[in-house]
């Protein structure tokens, strides 16, 4: 392949995979409004469209005709960088994040994944906590009481959970001996009696899941760890002062996080796009990729479910948590797993 | 050629950075100055082919450590700083001597700049000539076979440091 294909084929990977994830994100929350209001015995968005599927869209019209409001008080070019950081930050990630293996079209062979790097799970663990800032820096430079509680809480509670969320992705480091995340999934091929698949998740790292979804929640800062934005103390914390397409900014960048969050899941547990493959060539290579797909949408949909469920902790709750138990857990995790990998 | 290009960009910036952090008066400007110095250290450690240790530069230091610094910012709201009326003596003596030793290095390097085309830039940097060095299996191999002593003590030392902290920041009851 020369290099005048390879960008073309890349810049059209980048233009694919930026629709997806955006769609993705703009009917989450549609998702979550229709499944929030069915735990709650009501109908949830309905007027826009059949089954109000054309809410995002109002959404998204109304966020960018409404006014754009700059506090006099705060700190302009700060203020301004923020929500640029958390969205750019949260978007990168999806570069890294394969979706299936190779395809052919005509002479073109390539993965479908726009940049396949073998310190993949590192860029994802390094962008996000670059993303921090983003929170951080809105909560500062605003200028405002709420707004600076809830970044002071957001950014020790991201920095603590990135630890355990961390240390609980060694025992699949462990396993696969690389940081690439398609070398990750193609180590869970295969199955055990024709039909318990060979995923991590089944492989012993049972408890390191459990470590990584808890963590990937508070560093989401979704309930039951939303404390940076719980409105009834803080009334939205670090994005208070933001408004218009600012705040959009910041929505688009927690749901595009929760989907990162997701993709990274059925990676390193669930067997990425493992699945039955039949019918003919076209179907065949698209079946990995709704797999694949099918995984995600759990992962969403748990999320989701989890929000209409439990409450919401407390901050010194969600400290000790992390620390005293997460922290502990994971570590013990590693312990075991080598011993397990050292013994066979 | 490209990679010799991009070092100089990321070089720039990394320099850059650090007379902004010097200038500005603003403790959070200064900090987010010096998150731009060790993000463009990472890249620069990139084009060296060291990806492992780019992306540990990035996930430490423009990641945990710099977010303390601006968490501790944020804490203790610290505003513009203040400049002292008469200029310090001990900066007086030990400055002067030491602006001249920074521009002799650089002319040093600038003169030199003819042998730049031995380092590796742009390619994976051979060690021995047999092993690649800065992939994390080769940083695995050298920590935990060839340094496993010093590893272990810096680990202890650093265990001893994180014990001292505890120590000193617990409130007396």
């Amino acid at each position: 392949m020369g290099i005048g294909t390879y960008i073309l084929v890349s810049l059209v990977k980048i233009a694919v995979a930026l629709a997806i994830l955006l769609t993705a994100v703009a009917y989450t929350t549609l998702l979550e409004r229709k499944v929030v209001g069915h735990i709650q015995n009501r109908w949830g968005p309905s007027r826009v469209g059949p089954f109000g599927i054309w809410q995002p869209l109002a959404d998204g019209l109304k966020f960018i005709f409404k006014e754009d409001i700059t506090p006099p008080f705060a700190n302009k070019p700060l203020y301004m960088l923020a929500p640029i950081i958390a969205l750019t930050t949260a978007l990168t990630s999806i570069a890294v994040i394969p979706i299936g293996p190779w395809i052919k079209l005509g002479s073109i062979n390539t993965p479908l994944q726009i940049a396949d790097v073998n310190i993949g799970l590192l860029i994802i663990l390094g962008v996000t906590s670059v993303g921090v800032y983003g929170v951080a820096l809105a909560g500062w430079s605003s200028n405002s009481k709420y707004s600076m509680l809830g970044g002071l809480r957001a950014s020790a509670q991201m920095v603590s959970y990135e630890i355990a969320l961390g240390l609980s992705l060694i025992g699949v480091l462990i396993y696969t001996g690389s940081f690439s995340l398609r070398d990750i999934v193609d180590s869970q091929a295969g199955t055990w009696l024709g039909f318990i698949p060979k995923w991590n998740l089944f492989r012993g790292q049972f408890v390191a899941f459990f470590i990584y979804i808890m963590a990937a929640y508070a560093e989401t800062n979704r309930i039951p760890f939303d404390l940076p934005e719980a409105e009834t103390e803080l009334v939205a914390g670090y994005h208070t002062e933001y408004s218009s397409m600012k705040f959009a900014m910041f929505f688009m960048a927690e749901y595009a996080n929760m989907v990162t969050v997701a993709c990274l899941a059925s990676i390193l547990f669930l067997g990425g796009w493992s699945g039955p493959v039949f019918g003919p060539p076209i179907v065949q290579s698209l079946l990995p990729v709704f797999w694949f797909a099918l995984r995600v949408f759990a992962f969403m949909f748990i999320y989701i479910w989890v929000r209409g469920t439990l409450p919401r902790f407390r901050y010194d709750q969600l400290m000790a948590f992390g620390w005293k138990f997460l922290l502990p857990l994971a570590i013990a995790n590693i312990v075991v797993t080598s011993l397990v990998v050292a013994l066979k | 050629m490209l990679p010799l290009i991009l070092f100089f960009i990321f070089a720039a910036l990394c320099v850059g950075g650090a007379i902004n952090l010097l200038v500005q008066k603003h403790p959070i400007n200064s900090a987010l100055s010096l998150i731009v110095v060790m993000g463009s250290l990472a890249l620069i450690y990139l084009l060296l082919g060291a990806e492992f240790v780019a992306a540990v530069q990035v996930i430490v230091y423009a990641g945990a450590v710099m977010v303390l610094f601006v968490f501790v910012i944020m804490l203790l709201n610290a505003g513009v700083e203040e400049r002292t009326e008469h200029a310090s003596r001990v900066a007086m003596v030990l400055g002067v001597p030491g602006l001249i030793i920074g521009l002799g290095l650089a002319v040093w390097v600038v003169s030199h700049l003819a042998g730049l085309d031995r380092i590796a830039i742009g390619g994976p940097m051979v060690m021995n000539g047999s092993d690649v060095f800065g992939n994390p299996q080769a940083i695995g191999h050298l920590l935990f076979r060839n340094f496993l002593l010093p590893f272990e003590v810096t680990s202890v030392l650093i265990l001893i440091a994180i014990m001292g902290a505890v120590v000193l920041a617990r409130r007396e009851e």
